[in-house]
């Protein structure tokens, strides 16, 4: 069976790109793009919340 | 799941104006969970602030939130606990803001024992005014108005709330996000004053002057000071040395102002 991926959504124009989801994701799902951040490794994400938690300008939205 | 903070969010009112990597959103995102978790509804609660960085967040809030003068936040606050006893009254200020320019009101807040919640966002120094140093700034370090280094020790907010007869009083870190709505919702929960301490990150005027070189640095360090205070009963003195002890730190019954008024109101009407 295959692995049902989560959606990682990310408002870009929310997005000050402090770089707290790219350094605390446990599997390196996200990396910086510029100025914002960016899914990288979509099939590695553990749906762990972390990012989404620890975002200080609700710029990000993980639905599994 | 994504959790929907936009229920509770003013339309049109993100992005907020705290710097890239400032903790203040993720506390403002575990105070949403908090009153989400307890089903409180917007008309029924209202979140009281006075001036600075971390005072700016009734303003993204929908609910009844007042903006009020610096350090003053506990003063109105009581005020409106005491027109509405059915409010749920939620406090949220910086440390300069709650225990320098509105020390009285916060220690007095705490003696009575009104039935509120402060959550404190200690970030260690004066943000928005420019990066003075602030009644817990650690002793050594540099602010604007101390280049040299502060000769001051710092205050310990939770044991001064506790000392000033707070009835319930947590710490927390803006590192361990998840823990954030917990403490909050069991302080919301406590009948009496509720002190939630939550040690945040100023990257922009604390972190640049004190040797951070990024907001990562500054979430580590976070990471690094905390103990659990299950794991600080088992720990000696030294190894205690430097670290912050999290959790909910003290809690204690004790009659609340607003009850208490009440009876003597109904003495008076005798």
């Amino acid at each position: 069976m295959e692995k049902k991926l989560p959606t990682i959504e990310i408002i870009e124009k929310y997005c000050k790109g402090c770089h707290i989801c790219v350094e605390f994701c446990p599997t390196k799902v996200l990396e910086m793009k510029g100025f914002v951040a960016s899914v990288k490794n979509l099939e590695a994400c553990i749906k762990c919340m972390q990012c989404e938690l620890r975002c200080p300008d609700f710029a990000i939205k993980v639905s599994a | 799941m994504s959790f929907d903070y936009d229920k509770y969010i003013r339309p049109g009112k993100l992005p907020h104006i705290w710097c890239p990597g400032c903790g203040h959103g993720i506390v403002m995102k575990g105070m949403i969970r908090a009153i989400d978790t307890l089903g409180l509804k917007k008309e029924e609660t209202a979140i009281v602030s006075g001036i600075g960085c971390a005072s700016r967040l009734p303003g993204y809030m929908d609910c009844c939130t007042l903006h009020t003068a610096h350090g003053r936040a506990a003063a109105f606050a009581t005020g409106v606990k005491m027109a509405k006893p059915e409010m749920n009254v939620i406090l949220v200020g910086g440390d300069g803001d709650g225990t320098a320019i509105g020390g009285n009101h916060f220690i007095h807040a705490c003696r009575r024992n009104i039935d509120m919640t402060y959550i404190i966002m200690n970030n260690n120094i004066y943000g928005m005014t420019g990066g003075q140093f602030s009644p817990c700034t650690p002793t050594g370090a540099k602010a604007s108005t101390t280049p040299y280094g502060n000769p001051d020790p710092a205050f310990d907010v939770a044991k001064l709330a506790i000392g000033a007869g707070a009835t319930f009083v947590a710490r927390g870190t803006a590192y361990h996000a998840t823990q954030i709505d917990k403490l909050i919702v069991e302080a919301i929960q406590h009948k009496g004053f509720s002190v939630v301490e939550i040690l945040d990150d100023c990257p922009t005027t604390y972190g640049r002057r004190n040797k951070f070189k990024s907001v990562i640095e500054m979430m580590n360090r976070l990471k690094e000071i905390a103990v659990p205070i299950k794991a600080a009963e088992k720990m000696s003195a030294e190894q205690l040395e430097g670290k912050v002890i999290t959790g909910v730190l003290y809690k204690e019954e004790r009659p609340h102002y607003t009850a208490e008024y009440a009876k003597v109101i109904e003495r008076a009407q005798k």
